[in-house]
């Protein structure tokens, strides 16, 4: 027998290093997500345990692992894809803690930060002992970022920040908030550093959800927080700032994706050598060999597509373009491989004891989050037909 | 301070374990990583380091090629450099051939001033490896030590045993094996595992160390395996089902078997 990933024989794709970092991460999941999983989604998980996992992180090297200096690791793109998919076969809710700590959070400073920003942050939060989040999505505007209603204007030599953020993964734990507005004064994006405890920002949790639930999702909060303009990221002053550290943070996920699949598959494939229907196991019947034929192929095409996005990225010519189609694809795909594989567990593919519901109903989130599949259709459509379709 | 800490290859124990036609393990078929007691050693090389002291640690195995999967873990893990001694002849060598190849290769790498064991390796789990070393090198030994303390001159180690705890103070250099209850060997961060592939890796033949190849091997060994026998196969237990009588039947059954 094989494992779906075997079937191709991809392993030789990756170099001795970059399946030494992937085993890794896929060690560090085994010891300590693994475990613990099924009770963080059942009670939610809570701020202390982000922090333990997020130095158990740190201490490995996962956040900002592709970035250089400042404490960081500095792995290539492949291997970061590779430590995400680890991670999301996990929870894509452990994957959304490292996504937005080193992809979102750490890559804004470390791409737009001045040196002092960087030295201030960046080691503390490759080391895991502080914690970023992200803010640009508001409760009114998710695809549509320029439509930001949050403000910061100028009072003397201070910035003054107004306006909410949402959906923001680790905002209550975070230490430091990086928030994108829009200046009053010249109607730039500009991103902003505001610390944990600052007069005026609150992040309360958003509670009763049923996806991520391993994960911490808050709102941001600003009423009148007042900021040093040495809080301002000085080089980037237009949305292209936050949306390139999205997409920094959508390749992980082109990856993270299959990881969740791969779980799934991977516990669906055990259960059909034991469950017994009609006398038979559930593996020696067609209908079930049929479906997991087709999840297994659709789990190596996305594989070799993602590996794909990998060396171009290492090579510097990876467009937006690409990686759009990485994660249209492969969350797709991989929420389809969830969903069948909870009808091939049955009742039991419901409960905590199997990950697959779990995967699924974080996959939810992982099709809209980041760019919705449409979002992502429309960068595609405009990409073939030269025609925008956004407004 | 320069410690030699010796990190052997053995096959993935969760693997199936199989021999070849001279009764010597296979390493072909499986997998093989660095044996996990030693992990421990490494581990505590590393920390004689992160106590302060300024330490080159050396990650020496003896193996056929392959071995270096071993030193390879032990560099990912922090060790400075490794050697890796690999001849041919080597193949089937016993517990005494191998002590006295690694104790001239500790002649050879110079000045060491601890070597670091583990308790046994998970394969051959025959734990005289480190006492035969310090033997031909003519250095003290303390085996299964539960604590150990470093100084400039001595090493302080406790040793646990059913009845009773005793510290011992050797001095340096010396040969000490740890227990798996001494630490929490580290896990490889990501700069470890990028830092190994930079890092000095030697390969020594028996002609390298002046070691007589006719002195090891499977010929020269003086404890042979002669016959290799599977565990039979366990045979399915017996359900007994509870139709109001499930004790009375427990308890024949254990009776029958005579355990109670």
């Amino acid at each position: 027998m094989t494992t779906p990933l075997e079937l191709l024989s991809v392993e030789h794709l990756l170099s001795e290093e970059e399946r030494d970092l992937r085993d890794a991460v896929a060690h560090f999941v085994d010891d300590r997500v693994r475990p613990s999983v099924a009770d963080w989604y059942e009670d939610g998980l809570s701020s202390s345990a982000v922090r333990e996992l997020a130095l158990e992180a740190g201490k490995l090297g996962l956040l900002g692992m592709h970035l250089t200096g400042y404490g960081c690791a500095g792995t290539n793109a492949v291997s970061y894809g590779l430590a995400c998919m680890e991670l999301e076969a996990g929870d894509s809710g452990v994957r959304s803690l490292v996504s937005v700590q080193g992809s979102l959070a750490m890559f804004a400073i470390w791409k737009f930060g001045s040196e002092e920003q960087k030295q201030q942050w960046l080691p503390g939060m490759a080391a895991g002992e502080l914690i970023g989040c992200f803010g640009l999505t508001e409760p009114d505007f998710g695809s549509n970022p320029a439509g930001m209603r949050t403000c910061a204007r100028r009072d003397g030599d201070d910035w003054v920040l107004d306006g909410t953020k949402m959906w923001i993964t680790n905002g209550s734990v975070a230490d430091v908030a990086v928030v994108w507005a829009r200046c009053a004064d010249d109607g730039a994006v500009r991103g902003f550093l505001v610390p944990a405890g600052t007069p005026g920002f609150t992040a309360p949790k958003i509670g009763k959800k049923l996806s991520l639930r391993a994960s911490v999702t808050s709102e941001l909060v600003l009423e009148g927080v007042r900021l040093p303009s040495s809080a301002v990221l000085p080089e980037v002053s237009s949305l292209r700032g936050p949306l390139s550290c999205l997409n920094e943070a959508r390749f992980g996920i082109v990856f993270g994706a299959l990881g969740a699949a791969r779980d799934c598959l991977a516990a669906a494939l055990s259960y059909v050598q034991t469950r017994e229907v009609f006398d038979k196991p559930l593996a020696s019947f067609q209908l079930t060999q049929a479906k997991l034929a087709d999840m297994a192929l659709e789990l190596q095409k996305g594989y070799l597509l993602a590996l794909h996005l990998g060396r171009l990225k290492d090579d510097g010519t990876l467009t937006p373009q690409q990686v759009s189609l990485g994660k249209l694809n492969n969350v797709r795909e991989a929420l389809a491989i969830a969903r069948e594989c909870r009808t091939i567990l049955g009742a039991n593919g419901i409960t905590l004891e199997y990950p697959v519901l779990r995967h699924a109903n974080n996959l939810e989130s992982v099709l809209t989050y980041e760019g919705t599949s449409e979002v992502h259709q429309l960068v595609i459509g405009q990409a073939l037909t030269g025609q925008s379709a956004f407004s | 301070m320069k410690i030699v800490t010796l990190v052997k290859h053995v096959p993935d124990a969760t693997a199936d374990r199989t021999f070849t036609a001279d009764n010597t393990t296979d390493r072909a078929g499986v997998d093989g990583l660095l044996s996990e007691l030693d992990e421990y050693a490494v581990e505590e090389a590393l920390k004689v380091g992160d106590a302060g002291t300024d330490v080159e640690i050396i990650a020496l195995t003896m193996g056929p090629g392959g071995a270096e999967a071993a030193v390879k873990k032990a560099l990912q893990m922090g060790a400075d450099s490794a050697v890796h001694v690999v001849d041919d002849s080597l193949h089937g060598s016993d517990a005494l051939a191998t002590a006295q190849v690694l104790a001239a290769a500790v002649t050879k790498i110079g000045d060491v001033d601890l070597v670091l064991t583990g308790m046994a390796s998970t394969d051959g789990g025959m734990s005289v490896v480190p006492a035969m070393i310090a033997e031909y090198l003519g250095l003290a030994h303390v085996g299964f030590v539960g604590e150990l303390t470093v100084s400039d001159t001595a090493v302080t180690a406790r040793r646990d045993d059913d009845a009773a705890s005793e510290t011992i103070e050797a001095a340096l250099p010396a040969v000490v094996s740890v227990t798996d209850q001494i630490n929490e060997p580290r896990y490889p961060s990501f700069k470890g595992i990028m830092a190994a592939k930079k890092k000095p890796v030697e390969t020594w033949t028996l002609a390298d160390l002046g070691v007589d190849s006719g002195a090891v091997g499977l010929d020269a060994a003086l404890c042979v395996v002669r016959e290799v026998t599977k565990r039979p196969e366990r045979s399915a237990g017996s359900v007994v089902t509870d139709e109001g009588d499930g004790g009375t039947k427990l308890a024949e059954f254990l009776a029958a078997q005579k355990l109670i």
